[in-house]
């Protein structure tokens, strides 16, 4: 039997969060976490968390799983479970709506903050705009991110500052943006990050990478954007 | 019951996903106030799932490509029920709305001359069928839909569109003339209730695959706009015409590309035989998506199917080399490992075919308007209501969806819908307001599940509906054994309406919306049953035993089923194209 400890909290209710146990007969197979929490709802409907495509490519299911970030449609128990134990909280560091669903909106606004659309206000050619192979490689690694917010809640920096360092999921987009040569507005988009907090409360911790459901790497992209932020000031 | 609090905007799009953001996006650009109401936040749309590409003729594979070529393709791929004049538009249109979405910012992956790559996908050809294969599905990499849906939301965000993120939309509400006004929809994160109310009101609510036990599709497809539309007394078309894509990984039901067979892949029984090859002698692996998946199922049920039960059969994608799969099957291969636990590097996928995509849905014309059929049999326009993508029947699919048409397909008719309702709002809509008695007549639904005080678990009455989907109404089909699936369905019917809410807190309650989303599940899968038992002919994705042929005589229209008489009627197929003489139904070989 596995011993499955949830975060429960409903504001209409509780006066206080709590932690939940739940026994759960795995039947010997290695299920994914986000399993276990769809079984667990058939037997109490009241237990909230999202979900959408259950194959992580949404992002709706990033939670903290025995102490880390995850998606849980993709953590097998077997990558998670510590001595017939699973625990599983919210992601941390944003207020929690119920149980283990939280108000992304900081979240959002830092991503919105970067401008996280393709400018370009040259017109547009009568087909596509040509991008080489070797160009286009360089968005390798920074589109792909699903937005999860599983790295930004796993950045002490972000914890401190949500409101004013753009956080590792932000600062990725951010860069693919001003990494894709189809784009015009490197010189605004770099104006626009220039100050103490955006990017640089980024110390390197690196938790970010630790826990990208995708293997992206954050650190590395801020990087970069350093490196042109700095270019730019000699 | 007291008033409820009342939102108005020119257009409200229900929906988050490929069409509704592309429709919103029209109508954002324009400047007219529009909201989205989705209950999930966008980028959490079943969209996100589309993995190989949006199939289109922008001649960058080849120089010379025809957007014609790809109208036959479609018309045969549809069996030849998809609505000639749709999909003229739609395979004409398509390269102006591809070149959009890449000015918009799209991370297509590129040629050596840095133009779109395109991929081969299963049904395409030059020439009208006599020049082999085609390459015609645009691609980023194996992400195409996560890649096209980030992109509809940034070029949103950019023009300003209203979110109505994590909102619910419940039911809607029509005025005294019948119109569609707006619906009434909760806000999830406060459970607050309000009447959206809107000049223009656009279904983008995406498909049903969860009415199957197996499908690949996201927890979230449960059908809301086509059971919104049924409970409002408005019918919907084909929708028998269910896709059963040839490879979802066994077992664990998520999809695995077409485009792994259109880089080269292809499917192998227990024998290592590549069975495709006596199925579709010419196109093989890349014959239409009905036809693999029907041949798949007969080699299972012929005895040669893989595994210890025999009960799936194998992609083989190894011989491919490692470097071109991690550079064009990326995603596949992080599927692939953890769903299956096998490497398609150095061995095969098990895979069956799976619950994948609804050809049917709310009939609509090009412009999105939603339909309805009049006393004498006529088309009549519902008035302030819309839809596209795959909630509408427009119809670009007809009887069996072709690979790379259904991103084609929402982004066409989403902006097509936009610019229509643009036209329609700067000439000036009036629409009757609402009274409080119609307002409250969408609330009825929603009132009784929050004062059920007995009956059963949401989660219980889903699974029961979809075993009785997969069993009865599955890739095989036959009369005795869809009756019987609609005498349990019948059964069914009191105990859905009866859910038990035991829960009844306003903040975020998840079972409030799982027992909402299980009627809209019914409505779609009882709607399913009677057209398929009503239509006695095989045709596309629809396959009985005990009527083998396509029957064009009585046959070649579309279903509609009318959800006051639980009945289904014929509508004819539209054969006008604008550019050339329309294409006869021909036998469809591969």
């Amino acid at each position: 039997m596995l011993n499955v400890s949830i975060y429960r909290y409903n504001p209409e209710v509780d006066a206080e969060p709590f932690m939940q146990d739940f026994e759960f007969d795995t039947q010997g197979k290695d299920l994914m976490v986000l399993d276990v929490l769809e079984k667990l709802k058939i037997q109490d409907p009241s237990l909230v968390f999202r979900r959408s495509c259950r194959e992580g490519v949404c992002g709706s299911d990033g939670v903290n799983i025995s102490g880390k970030n995850g998606l849980a449609c993709i953590t097998p128990l077997s990558e998670c479970v510590r001595g017939d134990k699973l625990v599983i909280r919210p992601l941390p560091g944003l207020p929690v709506i119920r149980d283990l669903v939280i108000d992304m909106s900081q979240f959002y606004a830092q991503y919105e903050k970067i401008q996280p659309y393709m400018i370009n206000n040259s017109p547009p050619p009568a087909i596509e705009r040509l991008q080489s192979p070797e160009e286009r490689k360089k968005l390798d690694g920074l589109y792909e991110c699903i937005l999860c917010a599983c790295c930004s809640t796993a950045c002490p920096s972000f914890w401190w500052n949500p409101e004013k360092f753009i956080g590792p999921s932000g600062l990725l987009q951010a860069y693919r943006f001003l990494a894709d040569s189809r784009d015009t507005a490197t010189e605004e988009r770099l104006a626009n990050l220039d100050d103490p907090f955006s990017v640089f409360r980024c110390h390197g911790i690196m938790n970010c990478v630790q826990v990208c459901p995708k293997g992206l790497n954050p650190t590395k992209a801020i990087g970069h954007i350093r490196n042109m932020l700095i270019r730019n000031a000699a | 019951m007291g008033s409820l609090r009342k939102m108005s905007f020119d257009a409200v799009i229900v929906g988050g996903g490929g069409s509704g953001m592309r429709a919103a996006l029209q109508l954002a650009q324009s400047g007219y106030k529009t909201a989205v109401i989705t209950k999930v936040f966008p980028t959490r749309s079943h969209t996100v799932s589309a993995q190989g590409g949006i199939t289109c003729a922008i001649a960058s594979d080849d120089p010379n490509d025809k957007w014609e070529w790809h109208m036959y393709d479609t018309i045969k791929g549809s069996d030849y029920i998809g609505d000639q004049e749709a999909i003229e538009y739609m395979c004409q249109t398509g390269p102006e709305a591809i070149f959009e979405l890449e000015h918009m910012g799209l991370p297509f992956s590129r040629t050596e001359e840095g133009r779109i790559y395109q991929r081969p996908f299963g049904g395409q050809s030059k020439d009208f069928g006599a020049g082999g294969q085609a390459a015609r599905t645009c691609a980023a990499a194996d992400r195409t839909g996560h890649a096209l849906l980030h992109t509809l939301y940034q070029g949103n965000l950019k023009n300003k569109t209203v979110f109505l993120n994590e909102w619910f939309a419940v039911d809607i509400v029509k005025n005294a003339d019948g119109a569609v006004v707006g619906v009434v929809a909760i806000d999830i994160e406060s459970g607050e209730t309000v009447f959206v109310e809107s000049k223009a009101t656009v279904f983008a609510t995406g498909g049903a695959g969860r009415i199957y036990a197996s499908t690949t599709n996201a927890h979230i497809c449960t059908g809301d706009g086509v059971g919104m539309a049924l409970r409002a007394g408005f019918p919907v078309q084909d929708i028998e015409m269910w896709q059963f894509h040839p490879t979802g990984i066994h077992g664990a039901g998520t999809l695995v590309t077409e485009g792994c067979r259109g880089e080269g892949g292809y499917l192998i029984n227990k024998d290592g035989e590549r069975f495709m090859e006596r199925y579709a002698p010419n196109a093989k692996d890349l014959a239409g998506r009905d036809v693999v998946a029907r041949s798949m199922v007969l080699e299972i049920l012929e005895g040669r199917g893989c595994g210890p039960d025999g009960d799936h059969v194998y992609l083989k994608l190894d011989h491919l080399g490692e470097e071109m799969l991690n550079a064009k099957l990326p995603g596949i291969l992080e599927l692939s490992r953890t769903f299956a636990h096998a490497d398609p590097v150095k061995e095969p996928i098990p895979v069956v075919p799976t619950c994948h995509y609804m050809m049917g849905g709310i009939p609509t014309n090009v412009d999105g308007q939603a339909l309805t059929i009049d006393r004498e049999g006529k088309d009549t326009v519902i008035e302030g209501f819309y839809a596209c993508g795959e909630a509408a029947c427009v119809s670009v699919h007809g009887a069996n969806r072709l690979g790379g048409n259904s991103l084609l397909d929402l982004v066409v008719f989403g902006r097509a819908s936009g610019i229509f309702i643009e036209k329609q709002l700067s000439a000036g809509i009036t629409l009757k307001e609402a009274t409080e008695e119609d307002i409250q007549r969408a609330m009825v639904g929603l009132n009784k599940i929050n004062q059920s005080s007995g009956g059963e678990n949401a989660a219980v009455l889903r699974a029961e509906l979809q075993t009785i989907m997969q069993n009865y109404f599955g890739v095989f089909r036959r009369g005795d054994y869809m009756k019987t699936g609609i005498e349990k369905l019948d059964k069914l019917r009191l105990r859905v309406e009866n859910v038990y809410l035991d829960d009844k807190s306003n903040a975020f309650n998840t079972a409030r919306l799982e027992a909402l989303e299980l009627q809209n599940l019914f409505e779609t899968a009882y709607a399913t049953a009677i057209s398929a038992e009503g239509r006695t002919e095989s045709r596309g994705a629809h396959a009985r035993e005990d009527f083998q042929e396509r029957d064009d005589e009585n046959w070649l229209c579309h279903s509609v089923y009318f959800p006051e008489s639980k009945k289904i009627g014929k509508r004819p197929v539209n054969f006008t194209l604008k550019t050339r003489e329309p294409f006869e139904p021909q036998i469809r070989t591969y």
